[in-house]
């Protein structure tokens, strides 16, 4: 049995800090596959076996997606940065710079959090009067 | 670091730009009466610039023979702008812990813009492209009445259109300044608050409207009117002298009605 997620001793390791690694492990393993399966698919002629390629990476976008996800769960400062970056339309390394900025508590353009100025008010649904 | 609301080259502290984007959100908050009712969508970010409308319309002519051609018809998002001047004696105060600093400016631009979104909403904005709840709806007709004891057997007639239409709540009222002053003065006989039978009526939500004329009875179960919404509302720098800082409210936004039959307006 591999432990080479951890970087150090296992048990000098909390638990949960040994899940969050495991977690990571994992989604590094998802990352590589839909790398492989990229490289499989841009070479592969058959049809019918790119077929099954393209259905086999599916799985590997939503095992990434759900390990990342747990991920930002457990971490709330990858969880905000992450918010300021992804979905978002226009310059990524700007909205990363942002995010990061904000979430480090530093004050630049945005004093709302979110990397764009915005004042956040969105939706107002269930607000009431 | 700077985006196009060029907030880091105004003269105004960290403290300041805290005061300024609270007061501007509790004001906005409050008179942004169609957010209260609609789906939103968004923020999509400024450089958003139109929705898919998943339409098309024909192209005449093509570059050779034996092509034909569509053209994809979209809704462009309007960029609309409120400036204000604050004090900068003002905000100096507030640096000094002032907590009364003066921001009727701001104050002011909040309420013209949130009263821009309601109109653009409720009545339309031809110039803009954007049709608007009360303009699309099929159901056309109905009086509030001059008095506001008038309301309740209106407003229930429009629950009735909604229901035989298919159209299922809950459902919201929004009413325009003068309808919702005149509502929430009024008990009817034995003091019951017209504001509570009308919220029973309608089983939903009961708006405060600037800028709409009269009322509107909107289904609030979502997928028939939509704001799309590109910059969300922010405040940003335009320039600034020894006295003022110079700034302003900005959003960009279409709305498009996809069920007009699932609102009934109400004339004043």
């Amino acid at each position: 049995m591999g432990f080479d997620q951890y970087h150090e001793p296992p048990e000098e390791l909390p638990p949960a800090t040994r899940t969050f690694a495991r977690l990571c492990a994992s989604m590094t393993e998802e990352a590589e596959a839909i790398g492989w399966y990229e490289q499989r698919l841009a070479v592969e002629t058959d049809p019918e076996a790119a077929a099954v390629m393209r259905d086999a990476v599916g799985e590997e976008f939503k095992h990434f997606s759900m390990d990342l996800e747990f991920l930002l769960r457990r971490s709330p400062t990858w969880r905000e940065i992450a918010q300021g970056i992804l979905f978002k339309t226009g310059d990524i390394v700007e909205h990363g710079e942002a995010a990061e900025a904000a979430a480090a508590g530093e004050t630049d353009d945005d004093h709302a959090g979110d990397g764009t100025g915005s004042l956040g008010i969105g939706s107002l649904r269930g607000a009431g009067r | 670091m700077s985006n196009h609301l060029l907030r880091s080259h105004a003269p105004i502290s960290d403290s300041n730009w805290t005061l300024l984007d609270d007061e501007a959100r509790q004001r906005l908050g409050v008179a942004l009466a169609a957010r209260k009712l609609v789906d939103f969508s968004g923020p999509h970010g400024w450089d958003h610039s139109a929705t898919n409308l998943g339409r098309v319309r024909p192209v005449a002519a093509t570059p050779c023979d034996g092509v034909t051609a569509l053209q994809r018809r979209v809704l462009p998002l309007v960029e609309v702008r409120a400036e204000f001047a604050i004090s900068r004696a003002e905000l100096r105060d507030d640096d000094r812990g002032a907590t009364d600093a003066d921001l009727e400016p701001l104050d002011a631009a909040a309420h013209q813009i949130a009263v821009a979104e309601n109109r653009a909403v409720f009545h339309g904005w031809p110039e803009a492209s954007i049709t608007g709840i009360a303009e699309a709806s099929p159901h056309q007709g109905l009086q509030l009445g001059n008095h506001p004891s008038d309301y309740p057997r209106p407003v229930a007639s429009a629950v009735e259109q909604l229901l035989r239409s298919g159209i299922s709540g809950p459902y919201g009222l929004a009413l325009g300044n003068e309808q919702y002053k005149r509502v929430v003065e009024t008990a009817e006989n034995g003091g019951y608050p017209l504001l509570e039978h009308l919220r029973k009526i309608v089983e939903g939500e009961l708006i405060w409207a600037p800028g709409m004329d009269g009322a509107v009875v909107v289904s609030m179960r979502g997928g028939d009117f939509r704001f799309e919404s590109g910059q969300d509302l922010s405040i940003g720098y335009l320039d600034h002298d020894a006295d003022v800082v110079r700034l302003y409210l900005e959003q960009t936004f279409s709305f498009h009605v996809a069920t007009p039959e699932a609102a009934v307006p109400l004339k004043a």
